[in-house]
């Protein structure tokens, strides 16, 4: 029987919620109606009284989870799409991220973020937010690529004492299937998606896939990439990152979000100050263009790094 | 009521003597009646408290030791917050003492979240919450949002306005289009009240009424006093833009003479039971200032510098 990311994703928070009685959902359309994208499909009925439908107001939402994890509660709160945490903006970054660094009571929060593009859904629908969140001090940042990760890393946010922002990617919901839930590193651990010695791609999220595609086609042009899943991307495994180039001494870190600072910037800076010694050619980004992200899959399709780009800046990276 | 005046006068001196304090100033002056009801009605370690800026008063009532407001002011690492925030950001959250941000509006989901809890878990039994806003904070979107949800949610919370009339230096004309305030809670299906909030007797009777409909589950109650801040919006600020026909209004009458003459006039009181009060009041402030300023400083090497409780997941060597 195969399982789906998105099915994962409902599993972890039902096993979250059959194993604490602490734990329970609050987001818009996610009760009876299963939300936007079915991730909470049939738990309201499973869990009478513990799956709430919220009104929309993202810093209402944000701010009650702040509460209730005061009071030992240990919500999971959906955002309907990434985009719209924005609204939540101050209640995570001041009010979440604060809380225990101020007055040492932790705040176990999980915030999850149907995250990134898909074809036709347009600049309010596509939004990944994981760069402005890991910017601020006192919350994780996970950034699931696969189904098991999604599965076990969704399970440990809600045992996580802290502040969670849980970046599930909407185009890996359904395009993604694993026949079991297998095994996962602990948080805080990057994974070598595929071993190589001529570079390094570091990555996360839905552009490991086309970056392990990139990595396939040039194999038959004789080249060994390898691939580093980040999953979390706070903290951020620095210590496989360098080890990862100190095997192949040329990176290439891609991400789907905005160009301009970022998780992508963070692994230069981190590679380049640490490791400049151990590089044979300058390091190298991937990014989406910065411009808001188009509606038209054309548009779309050039506007976020795919396959074929990684590939492209591969080849000139091994070039170099 | 006096207690907390008196604390405010030794804050203000320490602030304009220089040297000790650290950061700003934020007195509730002529505030104290409003909050000092509301707090009177919760109960410490029971009750969800999430005071505001002027909330002196309603602190000291519901149960707050002076020396953590003292230890806080001075930022010395044995108050509640060890240099790490300071002034009215205090709090104690495990005791259901929310510490606010500055962010104004976005405390009061946060109290929400706390009852919330409770009511899920079973442990809300009859305790109830209670915060507060200036007439400037009701403007944010966090305030709207937060009073929504919580009338969605029915919780027992009570929310008081003081509308003192300025938002820092502006006036409720720039604030809201409304006749009253105390009209927004017909638009969120919330029980209203408004109240003379320099008058004591006026303030805990209303007060007193809207915790019990709380507590007896009739979901938010709005309360807006009536009000004028007697000073400025901190003490670096000497309120100039206020105008002397605000200051000749009712509202700014100070609410500390008028509860004086209505306890001498109903005879609870003498002028000696307030010198007493007073004389009290001196002792244990001087007393509270004069532990909490011998004791340390927080020590940058002494700092974990951890914003994660996960200690693991703290990064370090790479920062
Ligand atoms: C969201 C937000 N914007 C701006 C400020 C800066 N600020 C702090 S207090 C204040 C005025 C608040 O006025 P009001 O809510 O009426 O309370 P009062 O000071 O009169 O008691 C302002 C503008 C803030 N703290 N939060």
């Amino acid at each position: 029987m195969s399982i789906t990311y998105l099915e994962a994703i409902r599993e972890a928070q039902y096993e979250a919620l059959r194993t604490d009685p602490n734990v329970f959902l609050y987001g818009q359309d996610i009760s009876t109606f299963g939300g936007a994208f079915k991730a909470t499909k049939n738990l309201s009925r499973e869990f009478p009284g513990r799956v709430f439908d919220s009104p929309i107001s993202e810093d209402a939402m944000i701010g009650m989870a702040v509460g209730a994890a005061v009071e030992g509660a240990r919500p999971i709160i959906e955002m309907q799409f990434a985009d719209f945490s924005s609204v939540g903006f101050n209640q995570i970054v001041n009010q979440a991220a604060t809380l225990y660094w101020r007055t040492s009571t932790p705040c176990p929060i999980t915030i999850r973020m149907p995250s990134g593009g898909t074809p036709g859904s347009g600049p309010f629908h596509s939004q990944s937010m994981e760069s402005i969140y890991a910017h601020y001090p006192g919350i994780v940042i996970l950034t699931p690529a696969t189904v098991e990760d999604a599965y076990w890393m969704l399970l440990e946010s809600v045992k996580l004492n802290d502040p969670v922002i849980f970046c599930e990617h909407k185009f890996l919901y359904y395009h993604l299937k694993s026949e079991g839930f297998g095994e996962s590193l602990p948080i805080g651990k990057a994974r070598i998606a595929r071993p190589g010695r001529d570079a390094t791609v570091v990555t996360y999220s839905a552009m490991l896939h086309e970056a392990l595609k990139s990595a396939e086609e040039l194999q038959m042009d004789g080249y060994q990439v390898e691939v580093v899943d980040l999953r979390s991307v706070k903290p951020m495994d620095t210590d496989t990152i360098l080890a990862s180039v100190s095997r192949t001494g040329r990176l290439l870190a891609v991400g789907e979000a905005f160009p301009w600072g970022g998780v992508t910037s963070e692994i230069i800076a981190r590679v380049s100050s640490e490791a400049f010694h151990m590089l044979d050619a300058p390091p190298m980004r991937l990014n989406s263009k910065d411009t808001p992200i188009p509606y038209h899959p054309n548009l779309w399709k050039s506007h976020r790094p795919t396959t074929s780009s990684i590939t492209a800046a591969l080849r000139d990276l091994l070039r170099y | 009521m006096i207690l907390s005046r008196i604390l405010e006068e030794k804050l203000g001196s320490l602030y304009r003597a220089g040297g000790r304090i650290v950061g700003g100033v934020y007195l509730g002056r002529g505030q104290e009646a409003f909050s000092a009801a509301a707090g009177n009605n919760l109960r410490y370690g029971k009750d969800v408290y999430g005071p505001l800026i002027r909330d002196q008063a309603g602190r000291i009532a519901y149960g707050e030791p002076l020396l953590d407001t003292l230890r806080t002011y001075l930022g010395v690492v044995t108050g509640p917050m060890r240099g790490r925030d300071g002034n009215i950001h205090r709090g104690r959250p495990k005791d259901g003492y929310m510490a606010m941000i500055s962010h104004l509006g976005s405390l009061l989901s946060v109290v929400a979240g706390a009852l919330f809890a409770r009511r899920l878990r079973g442990t809300l039994e009859d305790s109830v919450g209670a915060t507060s806003i200036g007439d400037g904070g009701t403007s944010t979107g966090a305030f709207h949002e937060g009073l929504n949800m919580a009338a969605v949610e029915k919780l027992p919370l009570v929310v008081s306005i003081a509308n003192n009339q300025f938002a820092y230096s502006t006036p409720t004309t720039r604030q809201y289009a409304c006749e009253d305030l105390v009209d927004r809670a017909i638009g969120y299906g919330v029980e209203g009240y408004s109240v003379d909030g320099t008058d004591l007797l006026a303030c805990v009777a209303t007060f007193r009424t809207a915790f019990a409909r709380a507590r007896a589950g009739h979901g938010p109650q709005l309360v807006v006093g009536r009000l004028l801040r007697l000073g400025g919006h901190g003490e670096h600020d000497d309120a100039s833009y206020i105008p002397d026909s605000a200051k000749h209004k009712h509202e700014a009458r100070d609410c500390i003479e008028v509860a004086k003459k209505q306890a001498l006039e109903f005879n609870w009181a003498t002028e000696a039971d307030f010198r007493t009060w007073e004389e009290e009041a001196r002792r244990d402030v001087d007393a509270a200032q004069a532990i909490a300023s011998k004791e340390p400083t927080p020590d940058p090497y002494r700092e974990t510098w951890h914003a994660l409780s996960t200690s693991e997941l703290v990064e370090g060597q790479h920062g």
